[in-house]
């Protein structure tokens, strides 16, 4: 199964790369771009065929290590 | 005094350090990432600057989980005194032994430079020897010092006089470096023995070098 995991800065917390990145592109005559996030995408390769025992083992990975939960929300997605 | 001085691979400023806390009459140790124990009969760690681990995923994220850190925790729990400077702040945040988190500084640039910084509480084992309201010259060098806590976990900080030092100018008024905030560039833990900070106090031990301001901070741990 593969495991896709998004991470970004929570509401709130002030994204700098995507602040700059909103900048840039109103500069470059884009109009209309109310807001710009960026995070992280990371793509897990599971062996397990288990969507719940892999939900449960990725969202366990997210709280240990691929997200710091104090500035960042992350959601799942199990394929 | 004997501080032990940790080392992971992507640290690179495990010598400055020894070479700080040497010249201040202490002797130092350094330790491998890979130990689980620590060297008996120390007064410190030090958990020096770099980019551990390259900085992958976040900084400070990986080397939280190496080995050395669980005997830092455990000697931490027991009351004994740490030190985290730049990197080691950011490690010592992740490994939750301090409040909040250190984002990528908000102009996106890395800083290099001395910055002024005032001395907000004096009252811990690491600052005694400043005054209250102190403007300390001391270096910083960093892209991820952007101090984050929310507004609940900073009304904490500020009423148990956690805030070790703000950004400042040469006047002690606040000025913001890298966004962090309320331009937070060192904290503590609430039993005020883990110690945090982002400028890099083992730079200004000579004024040929800049300033001196470097000593007395280190030499705050001798009391």
């Amino acid at each position: 199964m593969t495991a896709i995991v998004n991470v970004f800065l929570k509401e709130g917390v002030l994204d700098p790369q995507g602040k700059a990145a909103h900048h840039a592109l109103d500069s470059l005559g884009f109009e209309g771009v109310e807001d710009v996030r960026i995070g992280k995408q990371i793509v897990l390769q599971l062996s397990t065929d288990d969507k719940a025992k892999a939900e449960a083992e990725v969202k366990e990975m997210c709280e240990t290590l691929l997200a710091n939960t104090v500035i960042e929300d992350y959601t799942i997605e199990i394929k | 005094m004997k501080v032990a001085v940790l080392r992971f691979p992507g640290t690179n400023c495990e010598f400055d350090t020894q070479y700080a806390f040497e010249k201040l009459g202490h002797t130092t140790e350094l330790v491998w990432h890979e130990n689980d124990t620590l060297p008996e009969n120390i007064d410190l760690v030090v958990v020096p600057g770099g980019f551990s681990y390259g900085d992958y995923l976040r900084s400070g994220s990986i080397a939280r989980f190496s080995p050395v850190m669980k005997a830092v925790s455990a000697y931490a729990k027991n009351g004994g005194k740490v030190l985290g400077i730049c990197n080691g702040f950011q490690i010592l945040t992740e490994a939750g032994l301090l409040p909040g988190a250190l984002k990528r500084n908000n102009n996106l640039h890395f800083i290099s430079k001395h910055q002024t910084l005032r001395v907000e509480n004096n009252d811990n084992a690491f600052l005694n020897q400043c005054e209250k309201g102190e403007v300390l010259n001391i270096p910083i060098a960093h892209a991820d010092g952007n101090y984050y806590i929310d507004d609940e976990g900073l009304a904490k900080l500020e009423a148990n006089g956690q805030v070790l030092l703000r950004y400042c100018d040469a006047e002690g008024n606040r000025v913001v470096v890298n966004g962090s905030v309320t331009s937070i560039a060192g904290v503590c833990n609430e039993t005020k023995n883990v110690f945090g900070l982002m400028p890099h106090p083992e730079r200004a031990l000579e004024a040929i070098l800049g300033s001196e301001d470097g000593i007395k901070m280190l030499k705050g741990f001798e009391s």
